[in-house]
C-alpha cells in the first residue's frame, strides 16, 4: 500500500476519533456546569478542558476572558482551531477524500455524509439551544465510521492503519480526560468540605459518563465510586473498551499486522508501553502520582505516534 | 440563431422512432413524480461525492455537474458510423503522432508544413526518435462531436492529453438504473459499466517490452484538481493505486512508489497530469507534482505513460484542420466523420475573412480548452465582439474561427419545463494493441436557453448516452 495512503488512512481515524472524544468531553463540562457551584468553579472546569487539550494558549490569544459560549465555540466551530470538531471532521472527512478509492464506498460516504450533515448541524444558534444534542450526533457518526469500516472493510492493511490511528488517538484522549482534574479542579476552593465530598462524586461520575462507563462501573465494582477505581477502570482494565491498556492492545496488534523491515523497534517500543500497563497496579501508579504516570504515557504516545509515522507513512528516503 | 436537429422530434413535432417509447414513459409520470426523481439524484451525487472543483471561485469549493434524467438516445446505426469514424480517426492520429517523432513522412510529403508542427509549442523534441510500446501514444482519447443533422456528425475537437469526463458516463448510466430500472427494460441500452475493465486491459497490453504482469497507476496532480474525483473513481474501478508525484521516485532507471513494505516498481503509469508538470527536471521546474527523472526512464523504454508525451502536438487547434489530410495520408480512405470549416487567423485571407464576419463565427483560442477564452459570435453583444476583434488584431496567430455550428438539442429539464438545449457526446476511444471501445459517451448539454458552450466550467450539465443495441 502506499505510504501516503496509509498515512491519510491513519489521520482519517485519529481525526474521527479526536471529535468524538472533545465532544465527549465538552458534554461533561456542559452537564457539569448545571450543577450548583460558583463562577469561579465554573471557569475553573472550562479552563481545565482547554488546559488538557493543550489550547489554552490560543483560546486566550482570542479571546479576554473564559465564558461557556466562547469556549464552545472555540472547541466546536472554530476553523481556527485545528482541534475544534468542525476542524476534525472536516479534516477526517478530507483524508477520506484523498484515498477515497482504498475505502469501501460506503466508508467514504459516511464520512463525507457526516461532512455534510455537520454544515446543517451548525447552522442558526442550533448548538447553543441544545449543545448536548450536538454532542450526541458527532458521537453516532463517530460510532457509524467505526461500524461501517468493521463491517464493510477488507482485513488489510488499510483497515489496520484506520485502527492504529483510532486507537492511538483513544489512548492519548482517555490519558487527557484523566488528567483534567490536575488541570483545574484541584485549584477550585470549596467553601465547605461537604460540598467538596459531593462535587468529588459528581466530578468523577461525570468522567465516568464521558466515556460511557458509568454503568460499567457500577458492574464492574458493585460498590461507590472512588477515584481509585474510576482510574483503575479507565487505564488498566483490559475489558474496558477505551482504558488505556485496552486501546495499547489494539495499537500493539495492528502494529504487529503492518510489521515491516524497518518496524521492529517501534513495535517493540509499543510492546514495552503495553506491558508496563498490563502489569501495573493501580495503588502504585498513584502513589507515584497520577499526573506524572499520565504525563510520561502521554510524551511515550506522542513518540509512538511519530515513530509510526517515520517507518510507514512518510519515509524519507527510497 | 439557425434551426437545429432535435434529437427527439422531427421537423413536423412527431417523436422519432427511438424516441417512441421513452415519450410514452414521459407521459405517465406527473411532473412532481418527476421532481422527485431529480432532486433524489441531486442528493445521491452530493452524497456520494461526485463533485468537481471550479476555476476562478474559492478555493476548495465543490460543485455538482448538474444531471438531466431526459437520456440522449442514440439509434444503433447511428452508433455504426460514429464508431467506425472514431477507429479511423484515432488510429490515423496515432500514425500522425509516431511519424513526426520518427520519420516525418507527412511533412516531407507536403501535406503539413513543417513550421505548424516544429514550431508548436505542443511538439516536444525530447521524443524524438524514441520508441513506444506499440507504438501508440494517445492510449485514451476523448474526442468532441456535434451533430448537424440527420446522420451528419462533426468532429470538434481530438482530446488526445488527459481527456476527462469518462467517469460522468458511468456514474450517469448507474443514476439512470437506480432512478428509472423500468425503462431499461423497455430499451435495450448497451452496456457501459466495463469501461474500466477495458481501460486496465488496454493499459497493460502497453507496458514495457519484457514486462510480464505490469504494475498498473493512475496518477493525479491531486485531490484539488478538478478532476480528482475521476482518476480516485477510475484508480478504484480499476483496482490499481492511485499516486500523486511525491509517491514515486525515480531509482537506478527504474519507477518506484513508496509503500509501506518499500518500494513498489511501477510499469504503466495512466497519468491525469499534464506534461509540463511530469518531470521538473525536464520540464517546469517549478512543479512540484512531477517525479525528478520520470522523462529519462520514459525514454530508455522502460516505463510506459499513458498518454505519452507530446500527444498535444496532434489535437492542436491549428492541426485540426489537417486530420481529415492524415486519414487520406496514412490509411488512403475518405473520412467518415466530418471536420468542421476552419479558418486559420494566422493567414492573413482568413483573418480578414473572420474579422469580416465576427457576429456569425465562433473563434476559439488555439491552446485553450474548457470553454475559456472564446467568442461565440451569434451570442455575442456588440461590445462583446468589438472587445474580442482588438483581443483577435493583437494576436492572429492564436485563434482560429468556425462556423456556428447548428448544434443539435435534446429534451431537458429546465426550471420552466422541458426545453430543448444544445448537446455535444464525448466518446473515449482507446488504444493499445488494438482499438476499442465502449457503446456510448458523455453527452453534455448547455442549460442556457441558446447556449452553445456545453463545458461543466460554463455551467453545462450532462445527460445519460444510450446506444441502442438494435
Amino acid at each position: 500500500m502506499l505510504s501516503r495512503t496509509a498515512d491519510h488512512l491513519f489521520w482519517m481515524a485519529r481525526y474521527t476519533e479526536r471529535a468524538e472524544n472533545t465532544a465527549r468531553l465538552l458534554d461533561v463540562n456542559v452537564q457539569t456546569a448545571l450543577m450548583p457551584q460558583s463562577a469561579e468553579a465554573a471557569e475553573q472546569g472550562w479552563r481545565a478542558m482547554l488546559g488538557i487539550s493543550e489550547l489554552l494558549d490560543a483560546f486566550e490569544y482570542k479571546y479576554d476572558t473564559i465564558t461557556a459560549r466562547d469556549v464552545l465555540d472555540f472547541m466546536v466551530r472554530d476553523p481556527d482551531n485545528p482541534s475544534s470538531i468542525a476542524s476534525c471532521l472536516t479534516q477526517a472527512r478530507a483524508n477520506a477524500r484523498a484515498v477515497r478509492g482504498t475505502l469501501t464506498t460506503e466508508v467514504w460516504e459516511t464520512h463525507n455524509a457526516t461532512w455534510l450533515d455537520m454544515q446543517e448541524q451548525l447552522k442558526g444558534d442550533r448548538l447553543e439551544r441544545d449543545p448536548s444534542r450536538f454532542f450526541e450526533w458527532v458521537k453516532y457518526r463517530s460510532h457509524l465510521s467505526r461500524g461501517v469500516t468493521i463491517g464493510t472493510m477488507l482485513k488489510d492493511e488499510a483497515f489496520h492503519f484506520v485502527r492504529l490511528g483510532t486507537f492511538l488517538e483513544r489512548a492519548d484522549n482517555t490519558a487527557r480526560l484523566l488528567d483534567v482534574k490536575f488541570h483545574g479542579a484541584d485549584h477550585a476552593a470549596y467553601e465547605h468540605p461537604e460540598d467538596e465530598a459531593q462535587l468529588e462524586f459528581y466530578y468523577w461520575a461525570a468522567i465516568l459518563r464521558s466515556v460511557s462507563a458509568f454503568e460499567i462501573y457500577r458492574k464492574a465494582y458493585r460498590d461507590v465510586i472512588t477515584p481509585q477505581r474510576v482510574a483503575e477502570l479507565l487505564m488498566l482494565r483490559a475489558d474496558m473498551p477505551r482504558s488505556l491498556l485496552a486501546c495499547m492492545e489494539e495499537v500493539l496488534a495492528n502494529l504487529q499486522q503492518v510489521r515491516n523491515d524497518v518496524s521492529a523497534e517501534t513495535e517493540r517500543y509499543a510492546g514495552k508501553l503495553h506491558a508496563q500497563l498490563k502489569f501495573a497496579d493501580i495503588d502504585e501508579v498513584l502513589a507515584s502520582g497520577l499526573h506524572d504516570y499520565l504525563t510520561q504515557f502521554l510524551d511515550r504516545i506522542y513518540v509512538l505516534g511519530n515513530r509510526i509515522s517515520r517507518d510507514f507513512l512518510v519515509p524519507l528516503a527510497a | 440563431m439557425p434551426s437545429f436537429y432535435n434529437e427527439m422530434y422531427t421537423d413536423n413535432e412527431s417523436v422519432r422512432r427511438h424516441y417512441r417509447e421513452f415519450e410514452a414513459w414521459l407521459a405517465e409520470h406527473d411532473s412532481d413524480a418527476l421532481a422527485r426523481k431529480r432532486a433524489e439524484a441531486d442528493l445521491i451525487f452530493r452524497r456520494v461525492g461526485i463533485t468537481f472543483a471550479v476555476h476562478d471561485s474559492d478555493a476548495g469549493t465543490e460543485r455538482l455537474i448538474p444531471f438531466d434524467i431526459i437520456p440522449r438516445i442514440i439509434p444503433a446505426a447511428e452508433w455504426a458510423q460514429l464508431e467506425a469514424g472514431l477507429v479511423q480517426r484515432v488510429t490515423a492520429l496515432n500514425m500522425f503522432i509516431h511519424d513526426i517523432y520518427h520519420e516525418q513522412n507527412i511533412v516531407r510529403a507536403g501535406v503539413i508544413p513543417a513550421e505548424q508542427i516544429f514550431r508548436n509549442a505542443q511538439y516536444r523534441p525530447e521524443m524524438q526518435d524514441i520508441a513506444v510500446a506499440s507504438d501508440i501514444y494517445a492510449h485514451v482519447a476523448g474526442v468532441d462531436i456535434v451533430r448537424a443533422g440527420e446522420g451528419e456528425f462533426y468532429v470538434l475537437e481530438d482530446n488526445l492529453r488527459v481527456p476527462s469526463g469518462v467517469s460522468y458516463m458511468l456514474e450517469d448510466r448507474k443514476m439512470m438504473m437506480r432512478l428509472f430500472p423500468e425503462l431499461f427494460a423497455r430499451y435495450k441500452v448497451a452496456p457501459v459499466a466495463h469501461y474500466p475493465d477495458l481501460l486496465l486491459e488496454n493499459l497493460r497490453s502497453v507496458a514495457p517490452l519484457g514486462v510480464t504482469d505490469p504494475t498498473v497507476v493512475v496518477m493525479t496532480p491531486g485531490m484539488y484538481n478538478s478532476a480528482y474525483f475521476e482518476h480516485a473513481f477510475l484508480a478504484q474501478q480499476m483496482g490499481v493505486e492511485l499516486v500523486e508525484g511525491q509517491d514515486l521516485f525515480v531509482d537506478d532507471n527504474a519507477v518506484y512508489m513508496r509503500t509501506t513494505r518499500g518500494p513498489k516498481r511501477v510499469d504503466v503509469i495512466y497519468r491525469r497530469i499534464d506534461d509540463d508538470f511530469l518531470d521538473p527536471l525536464a520540464f517546469r521546474a517549478d512543479s512540484a507534482l512531477g517525479v525528478p527523472g520520470l522523462l529519462s526512464v520514459y525514454r530508455s523504454g522502460r516505463v510506459t505513460l499513458a498518454n505519452a508525451i507530446g500527444t498535444g502536438v496532434a489535437d492542436d487547434k491549428s492541426i485540426y484542420p489537417f486530420v481529415p489530410d492524415m486519414i487520406r495520408f496514412y490509411l488512403s480512405q475518405q473520412p467518415i466523420l466530418n471536420n468542421v470549416p476552419t479558418w486559420q487567423c494566422r493567414r492573413a485571407a482568413d483573418l480578414e475573412y473572420t474579422l469580416a464576419h465576427l457576429p456569425e463565427l465562433v473563434v476559439k483560442e488555439v491552446h485553450g480548452a474548457g470553454g475559456y477564452g472564446m467568442l461565440v459570435g451569434p451570442a455575442a453583444t456588440r461590445s462583446e465582439i468589438e472587445h474580442f476583434r482588438r483581443r483577435l488584431l493583437a494576436r492572429p496567430e492564436a485563434y482560429i474561427a468556425q462556423p456556428t455550428l447548428a448544434l443539435s438539442a435534446c429534451p431537458t429539464y429546465v426550471e420552466s419545463g422541458i426545453a430543448p438545449r444544445h448537446i455535444d457526446l464525448r466518446p473515449f476511444v482507446l488504444s493499445g494493441r488494438s482499438v476499442s471501445m465502449v457503446k456510448g459517451g458523455l453527452t453534455r448539454v448547455a442549460l442556457k436557453e441558446g447556449s452553445l458552450v456545453v463545458n461543466s466550467s460554463q455551467g453545462g450539465g450532462t445527460k445519460d448516452t444510450w446506444v441502442l443495441e438494435r
